[in-house]
């Protein structure tokens, strides 16, 4: 019966995998389009402050880590804004600010402890049965946000000018693109790690990139590079006994090394890609 | 019918006053060629126009509604200054870069995607792309992008259509094809066009009219007028990229 249970919730753990990746891998190609590659990162560190905000306060981390970096991830927007910094400044200043704050935390909580090491580094075993269900809850939801959005997101990444005069609402929109990245990365944590979630916003779609004529083909590219790394590896971890988040990384990385490789051995030729 | 009016419309950049006191009627049909020097406001004006800069004085409508307000954005087409500075990797088909501006799909989806993908094409069409659909837009030549942009524009099948420095880096052959195309639209499909440059001979041939722009309106008139005012003398003593054509 536990094995049964275990199998079921391992295969839940899996789709919650899954369905990250594909939202990595899409958010992913907005963000590096938009040269917002290391938001990911930022968002991650600030996550972390969430994280040892649940332990100190004894409340769920993830729940925690959601409400941190989604009011950060709105902060940022407010102060690129506001203050009028250069670039990934404001991300720069939050994400310094996310770790310190959790470091401290994690401090006067002192749990600095196998539970902390789980979300720095990813531990798919130690995801609680309600952490599955809130993850495929709201990885669907990024993704059904991003699908009725894209058109818009897609215009606003290419051409920001055309689509605001077209009536799209670029700010509200990037504020939206910031959220759920934030909660995306906050979803991806416990499987990747927080020193490692945000590979899987930038390699699948840098890879991606590599072999695309098209933002669809792209897409198809970076969704597909992010869910064979994650499935494979955690399948790889859970056969060989390894942490599934360097696995992950490092499966997306020869992803990418190979479709730059193959790109390279193409002749770059005008014509249809 | 009037498609945009503006009346005592002022605009500042923090407090540099880059427009002031402009009245300006854009009637259907109208070819207007939006001309003046660097910095003297032709862009802002454009901008101030389709609402995406506010003014500081004055009222400005379009289709009869204050710019912001307009809920059918699809009467516009636009044509921004750097539309052709597209980063040369985006991986944008031809197809994705035209269909952009059909953003609102009621239908079913895969009706929907019928008729968008006729549209799309019909547009290439139109600026002579219709074989390019499936080309990365960043493997096209600045002219051949250029007009990708106008397809872009055109799809919605608006009713007026602002171009902000189009034929910028794009050689003098491509310009003339470009001018042409701009023409037929203007007569044969009744297209109101905005057109703005600086180069006010290359427009000779085409425009119905002329605004001439310096922060203030100093002109604004039918293009044969034009030759013939005080203005037009001016720049020509100044020697503005003049470039004498036969009207």
């Amino acid at each position: 019966m536990h094995a049964l249970f275990a199998y079921g919730f391992l295969q839940r753990a899996f789709l919650a995998g899954v369905l990250i990746a594909v939202a990595c891998a899409v958010l992913g190609l907005f963000l590096i389009l938009r040269k917002d590659a290391m938001i990911g990162h930022g968002l991650a560190h600030i996550a972390f402050a969430g994280v040892a905000l649940g332990l100190f306060l004894n409340v769920l981390p993830l729940v925690a880590a959601l409400a941190v970096a989604v009011a950060a991830a709105i902060a940022v927007m407010r102060l690129k804004d506001r203050a009028g910094l250069h670039g990934d400044t404001a991300i720069g200043i939050f994400s310094s600010l996310g770790l310190a704050v959790g470091v401290l935390l994690a401090s006067l909580a002192r749990s600095f402890n196998v539970e902390l090491m789980a979300y720095l580094f990813g531990d798919i075993l130690a995801i609680e049965p309600i952490e599955v269900v809130l993850t495929l809850v709201l990885a669907a939801a990024v993704l059904i946000v991003v699908r009725l959005n894209y058109a818009k997101l897609l215009y606003m990444t290419f051409d920001r000018e055309s689509a605001r005069a077209a009536g799209v609402r670029v700010g509200r929109l990037d504020t939206l693109l910031m959220v759920l990245t934030a909660v995306t990365i906050v979803l991806g944590m416990k499987i990747a790690g927080i020193l490692l979630v945000a590979a899987l916003i930038v390699i699948p779609a840098a890879a991606g990139l590599q072999v695309a004529g098209s933002f669809r083909s792209a897409v198809r590219a970076s969704i597909a590079v992010a869910v064979a790394s994650v499935a494979g590896g955690l399948g790889l971890s859970l056969a060989l006994n390894i942490p599934a988040s360097a696995a992950i990384v490092v499966l997306c990385f020869l992803a990418f090394a190979a479709f730059s490789l193959g790109k390279r051995g193409r002749a770059i030729r005008p014509g249809p890609g | 019918m009037d498609i945009v009016v503006l009346r005592g419309v002022s605009f500042a950049y923090d407090g540099t006053p880059v427009l002031v006191g402009i009245d300006l009627t854009i009637k259907e049909g109208d070819f207007l060629a939006v001309i003046g020097p660097n910095g003297s406001g032709k862009t802002t004006l454009v901008k101030v126009i389709l609402g995406l800069l506010q003014p500081a004085e004055g009222k400005v409508e379009l289709f009869g509604k204050p710019p912001g307000s307009l809920s059918d954005r699809g009467r516009i087409g636009y044509v921004p200054q750097k539309a052709t500075h597209i980063d040369p990797y985006f991986p944008a088909s031809v197809e994705e870069v035209v269909g952009m501006a059909l953003l609102s799909e009621s239908r079913p989806r895969a009706a929907a995607g019928r008729e968008r993908r006729g549209r799309v094409l019909r547009a290439l069409e139109v600026v002579g792309m219709g074989e390019f659909g499936r080309w990365p837009v960043g493997r096209l030549s600045g002219g051949q992008q250029q007009r990708v942009f106008i397809a872009r524009a055109l799809v919605t099948s608006p009713k007026i259509l602002f171009l902000d420095e189009p034929t910028t880096g794009v050689d003098a052959e491509t310009q003339t094809s470009f001018y042409d195309m701009l023409d037929r639209l203007n007569r044969q499909e009744g297209l109101t066009i905005v057109l703005i440059t600086h180069d006010i001979g290359i427009v000779n041939k085409h425009v119905t009219s002329v605004a001439c722009l310096n922060q203030r309106l100093a002109y604004h008139g039918t293009h044969a007028e034009f030759c013939r005012s005080d203005v037009f003398r001016d720049m020509v003593s100044r020697g503005d990229h003049l470039i004498a054509h036969e009207h």
